[in-house]
């Protein structure tokens, strides 16, 4: 599709004048053709690392149709002393006979130190009233997220991309308490979530959710968070109490107590794998058993996921549930589509997981 | 989804309840086997199974899922597997993944022979055990109407025979396709037959307009913004107009349409429910029964027209040669397949009226048609006129009333007009417009609208199906004047393709209105 941008830059500028020029250019394109409108979806303010902006920039570009509507990068550079801002409006195409095109603004602000104590009156005046806003600082800069938190309503955060996956849990905890938190290791978990629910939905499955007794995740090795929150969902929604896991080798190992309504009060026996073959981040498979000898496991395949299932009787059999991969676009990209919705279920999910922290 | 929670906090599941489903956005219907009738028609082709393919690639179908496809045709699996890929190819919105189409094809087979035959039947009901068999547990059953309308009646009586229509273990749907029936009498005659076999708790009868999203926000915008329910009656609406208009013509589909024309194509079924979603009451909830039972009020609140009245409150017509897209293009009669004493409308306007107490004296004008100026469809709404305008009217440009106009496609929006005052230091005015464009405030892409309906069928959500009530009630209102056209090859109006319409459509208006431009 072809695209259309108008641009503005300056060197040593404010946020005044950024602003003025961003009113500037929309006035500009809706007089080019009044079908140009501007999309009002989505803030969203990206606090990132001057040298890894191209980066961003590409992983943004992915998200497609998912793009926030107004993008406010804040690329910052420690030595920087001038305020330099570009302003680009793009519009996917032109208009149609009787339709419209959408105008997305990309604001690039490049800063250094001595702008962050007035990182608020930076930012403030460059995001559009009365959307919410949603803030990503994909390179770390807690302090920063902290700041800057007061203008947004959600959080974007990779809890895989943590280098110390505790932290990553313990963060996302503290995170939670001041705004929703959007999780793309969580999202990624989103197809797994789906189809264990969704296999435990017919009637005469559900008793046996309160029957679980052994779960296995197998995971990336980068990706512990992952298994983590999947383990720590299962446990919230299923009234289980998670002990501390215990490492070994490649493994955690636990158990988590099943609430009263369990049956025979058994416990659930918690083991996540490292699965060194996976290529991509995120979930390899997973396996539920449960006391009346049912198992079934879903693991990654070719076109879906490959099931297996074993019945109470031994019989077992195996298929594949279609399904295309998301990629790493999509799963940013239904981040900040995430980011305009509430899932309940996330915080009680990550507090169980820390729960499990060992 | 089941809510066992509060604000995410679990408690203890029951056996009634699955906690896994809260906070999920969707839940895969429960396994299934989908029976499509009429497997190798242009539906199925173009519609039915993309649709299916791109719940395959969302991760949306069952978790067990199986197709059958029935047709005349004498053909293999294979070649059917073969033909399914073509289509999806095709057809479908989006590139397919390789493997996700293998993945969906693998469960695919096909039964050949005519909808009459025992063997049919007999080898469905062969292959849907061998599923279930193979799935290792009962699957629900969905038989898909997608053939000629004639069938459906030999068709469902025949599930009935096999014994196909019910299964002790799992739940049996059938989802037909519309028209349903042609006359009242033959919606009635087909309800009877459909209901001689299924209860209606398994009857799906699709309009596929009521899947479109955009047709669902009208009663999000309804029933979740305060600021127009005070307004929402016949104190402060003058008249509704809903308008339909498409602009191109038959196509190929002379065979079907010279048989149906616009009344019967458009407005018994699509546009008398969007009338419906415009006009009745705020449901309890939005369960099934709750939102059919408020619309189909509204369509009994319809009177049936008299032969005496038809002539002052509906108007058809049928274009003639003209110019579409700079080009030359035919009249209907002159259309491919189209016989030249073809008397069948390809515009129909009617004023109807819904006499209750909120709309009692409202007239609401409908209006479908072909080979119109442009593809529009909309419901306008206008308020009636301040008592007094306290402005000076020199200066002042075309002050009308406002008007509040929901688009439906195809820019999707909602429009108010409002007037303002012309800069200047004159105490001037004109109408001006405030304008949402849906496409400016969502990232999402609205699903095509068999991808939402088949997977409410196989969930058995019937919300966006029409009821035996429903369709029954939209005939008595449009089959009088079925009736009455067919008796009177005289009363044919015409207009040039491209065009805005009949200029006959105008005697429908009350004093003071208008038809919106085209």
């Amino acid at each position: 599709m072809p695209r259309s941008d108008a641009v503005w830059s300056a060197q040593g500028t404010t946020p005044d004048a950024i602003e003025a020029a961003l009113r500037e250019l929309l006035v500009q394109r809706h007089a080019e053709n009044e079908r140009y409108v501007p999309a009002r979806v989505l803030n969203m303010i990206a606090f990132v690392d001057r040298e890894w902006t191209g980066e961003i920039a590409n992983r943004l570009r992915a998200v497609g149709r998912y793009s926030p509507s107004r993008l406010l990068v804040l690329a910052y550079e420690p030595r920087r002393e001038r305020l330099d801002a570009r302003v680009t409006i793009v519009s996917e195409g032109e208009p149609d006979a009787g339709g419209f095109a959408l105008l997305r603004e990309t604001v690039v602000v490049e800063l250094g130190d001595r702008h962050l104590d007035d990182m608020l009156t930076i930012a403030d005046p460059l995001v559009v009233t009365d959307l919410p806003t949603v803030l990503w600082s994909p390179h770390g800069h807690y302090d920063i997220v902290e700041v800057l938190l007061a203008l947004s309503q959600a959080v974007l955060l990779d809890s895989i991309d943590e280098p110390i996956w505790r932290d990553a849990i313990d963060r996302a905890c503290k995170l939670s308490e001041r705004a929703y938190v959007v999780d793309l290791a969580w999202l990624r978990s989103t197809p797994w979530r789906e189809r264990v629910a969704a296999s435990f939905d017919p009637p005469r499955h559900r008793p046996e959710l309160r029957a679980i007794e052994r779960l296995t995740v197998r995971h990336h090795p980068a990706s512990t968070v992952s298994a983590m929150l999947l383990a720590g969902w299962l446990a919230s929604r299923l009234d289980w109490q998670p002990g501390s896991l215990v490492a070994r080798g490649d493994e955690l190992l636990g158990r988590a107590h099943a609430g009263r309504s369990s049956i025979g009060r058994q416990d659930v026996a918690l083991r996540l794998q490292s699965a060194p073959a996976l290529q991509v981040r995120g979930l390899e498979g997973l396996t539920l058993a449960t006391a009346s000898g049912r198992e079934l496991s879903l693991d990654r395949g070719p076109g879906g996921l490959r099931a297996r299932a074993r019945d109470p009787r031994g019989v077992e059999r195996t298929w594949t549930i279609p399904g295309a991969s998301r990629g790493e676009g999509g799963i940013l990209g239904e981040g900040v589509r995430q980011a305009l919705l509430r899932d309940p279920t996330y915080v009680p999910a990550v507090e169980a997981a820390q729960a499990m922290l060992p | 989804l089941s809510v066992a929670v509060a604000a995410g906090r679990p408690t203890a599941p029951t056996e009634a309840e699955n906690p896994l489903t809260e906070g999920l956005e969707r839940l895969p219907p429960p396994p299934t086997a989908l029976v499509i009738f009429g497997a190798t028609g242009d539906l199925a082709r173009r519609k039915l199974l993309p649709a299916l393919y791109n719940l395959a690639h969302d991760g949306a179908l069952p978790e067990s899922f199986y197709l059958i496809g029935v047709a005349r045709k004498e053909k293999a699996h294979e070649d059917y597997r073969a033909e399914c890929e073509q289509a999806i190819r095709r057809f479908s919105r989006r590139t397919p993944d390789d493997d996700v189409l293998k993945a969906l094809l693998e469960n695919v087979k096909y039964v050949p022979g005519t909808f009459e035959e025992d063997s049919v039947y007999t080898e469905l009901h062969r292959l849907l055990d061998e599923f279930e068999e193979q799935a290792g547990e009962p699957l629900n059953r969905a038989f898909y109407l997608a053939t000629d309308p004639s069938f459906f009646g030999v068709i469902v009586g025949e599930l009935g025979r096999s014994k196909l229509a019910q299964h002790a273990q799992a739940e049996v749907r059938v989802i037909i396709e519309k028209p349903f029936g042609t006359s009242l009498e033959e919606a009635l005659e087909l309800n009877r037959r459909v209901l001689a076999v299924f209860d209606e708790t398994q009857v799906y009868r699709i309009d596929h307009y009521l899947g479109k999203e955009t047709v669902q926000n009208m009663m999000a915008f309804r029933f979740a913004n305060g600021m127009f329910e005070p307004l929402w009656n016949r104190n402060f609406i003058d008249y509704v107009q809903i308008t339909a208009a498409e602009d191109i013509g038959i196509e190929s589909r002379a065979s079907y349409y010279d048989k149906s024309g616009a009344l019967r194509d458009l407005i018994q079924n699509h546009m008398l429910q969007l009338l419906c979603h415009v006009a009745m009451e705020p449901p309890v909830s939005f369960t099934a029964e709750e939102v059919r039972n408020e619309k189909v009020k509204v369509l009994q609140a319809i009177p049936e027209p008299t032969p005496e009245e038809i002539p002052e409150m509906a108007v058809r017509a049928q274009y003639t040669k003209g110019h579409a897209g700079g080009e030359d293009v035919p009249g209907y009669l002159e259309e491919e397949g189209v016989p030249q004493d073809s008397i069948t409308e390809t515009y129909a306007a009617l004023r109807v009226e819904v006499d209750n107490w909120r709309w009692a004296g409202v007239p609401f004008y409908l209006r479908t048609g072909k080979r119109l100026a442009r593809k529009l469809t909309e419901v306008a709404v206008t308020l009636k006129p301040v008592p007094h305008l306290a402005f000076s009217q020199a200066g002042s440009l075309g002050v009308q009333p406002n008007q509040l106009v929901l688009t439906i496609q195809p820019n999707e929006g909602v429009s108010l007009s409002l007037v303002a005052k012309i800069p200047g230091t004159r105490m001037a005015i004109r109408p001006v417009n405030m304008e949402f464009l849906y496409g400016t405030s969502f990232l999402s892409q609205s699903p095509e609208a068999y991808e939402r309906l088949i997977t409410d069928a196989m969930r058995g959500d019937a919300t966006l199906f029409t009821r035996n009530d429903e369709v029954e009630a939209q005939w008595r209102i449009c089959d009088p004047i079925v009736e009455f056209w067919s008796s009177r090859q005289d009363r044919m109006a015409h207009y040039e393709a491209g065009s805005r319409g009949p200029e006959e459509a105008e005697r429908l208006l009350r004093e003071g209105h208008r038809w919106r431009a085209v």
